[in-house]
């Protein structure tokens, strides 16, 4: 097998002095610029008798507000933009595989994990800012100090499972497409295509939910999960 | 035994595995949730999005297997 062929290997394009560039950093360059664009043209002209895009953001923004605000229970108005922009990211990225001849960058291993970095990271900015550093750091000896251990590393592992999760998944319906598409050629792999809207949008969903979880619990709004 | 083979086996076994019990659990975690929500109509909303991450929690269980069984195959580091 060669290693092109391997789910797990990356391609690189070119490189920029020592970094090498490789394909998926090309499509999530690409993939944030179509966001940028498409929220900058849409809240350009912002009126009160909305047009098309601004009634389409401002549907998705106040879905998205209100998800968070039933996980949390409170105002989601701090988590909004970061929630927001992974759930979007996440969701344009899984359905790029859509178009052809594009890999979706979650199906390479460093998208997620630069994604759950950016939770794991998150977790801490929201609990400190929420509660005091103090306060923060006493919530790992809860309810017992003989725990420390057992908190840090469930800290550790939910940013471990977040992230292959979304690589997985995206990864191994990636697989599975190229495996039909070889096998049988022109209509049959139509409906797993379909499925593949189905299993991004699901796990865009998913990962912004967890990530809401955990933060929301950071910051004391709901219970530790 | 070469270590290609044993490999291979290994990918399957974990593959099978790791799709049998967590499709029980998945089945059972569906039961559950199609029972609350047959008795309470109304809270299908929170059954829902509360059964949706449940499910994503279980069936990470698979995705670890299969990634396991991945790697064997393909980024195995006892075969060069």
């Amino acid at each position: 097998m060669t290693p092109e062929a391997s789910p797990l290997a990356t391609q690189v394009l070119f490189r920029v002095g020592p970094a090498e560039i490789s394909r998926p950093v090309v499509t999530t360059w690409a993939i944030m610029a179509a966001i940028g664009v498409a929220s900058w043209a849409g809240t350009r002209k912002m009126s009160v008798r909305p047009g098309r895009w601004q009634t389409v953001l401002e549907g998705l923004v106040d879905v998205l507000s209100q998800q968070i605000r039933d996980v949390v229970r409170r105002d989601p108005e701090p988590f909004l933009p970061l929630i927001g922009t992974l759930f979007m990211f996440i969701a344009a990225a899984n359905l790029s595989a859509l178009l052809p001849g594009v890999k979706p960058p979650t199906a390479s291993v460093e998208t997620p994990a630069a994604l759950a970095l950016i939770v794991f990271f998150s977790v801490h900015f929201y609990g400190i800012r929420a509660q005091g550093l103090g306060r923060y750091l006493k919530s790992y000896l809860e309810p017992n100090p003989l725990l420390l251990p057992l908190n840090i590393l469930s800290e550790l592992t939910r940013t471990f499972s977040l992230m292959i999760r979304l690589f997985g998944n995206v990864m191994s319906h990636e697989l599975i497409v190229g495996i039909v598409v070889a096998l049988a050629g022109l209509l049959v792999p139509l409906p797993f295509m379909a499925l593949t809207i189905l299993v991004s949008l699901v796990q865009a969903y998913i990962f912004s939910i967890l990530a809401t979880v955990f933060v929301g619990a950071a910051a004391g709004a709901v219970e530790k999960g | 035994m070469t270590v290609q083979i044993v490999s291979i086996v290994c990918a399957t076994v974990a593959v099978s595995v790791g799709a049998i019990v967590p499709a029980f659990a998945e089945g059972r975690a569906i039961v559950a949730a199609m029972e609350a929500i047959a008795r309470q109509p109304e809270a299908q909303g929170p059954l829902s999005r509360t059964l949706f991450v449940g499910l994503a929690m279980v069936e990470t269980m698979a995705i670890y297997c299969l990634v396991i069984a991945l790697v064997l195959l393909f980024a195995n580091p006892f075969v060069r």
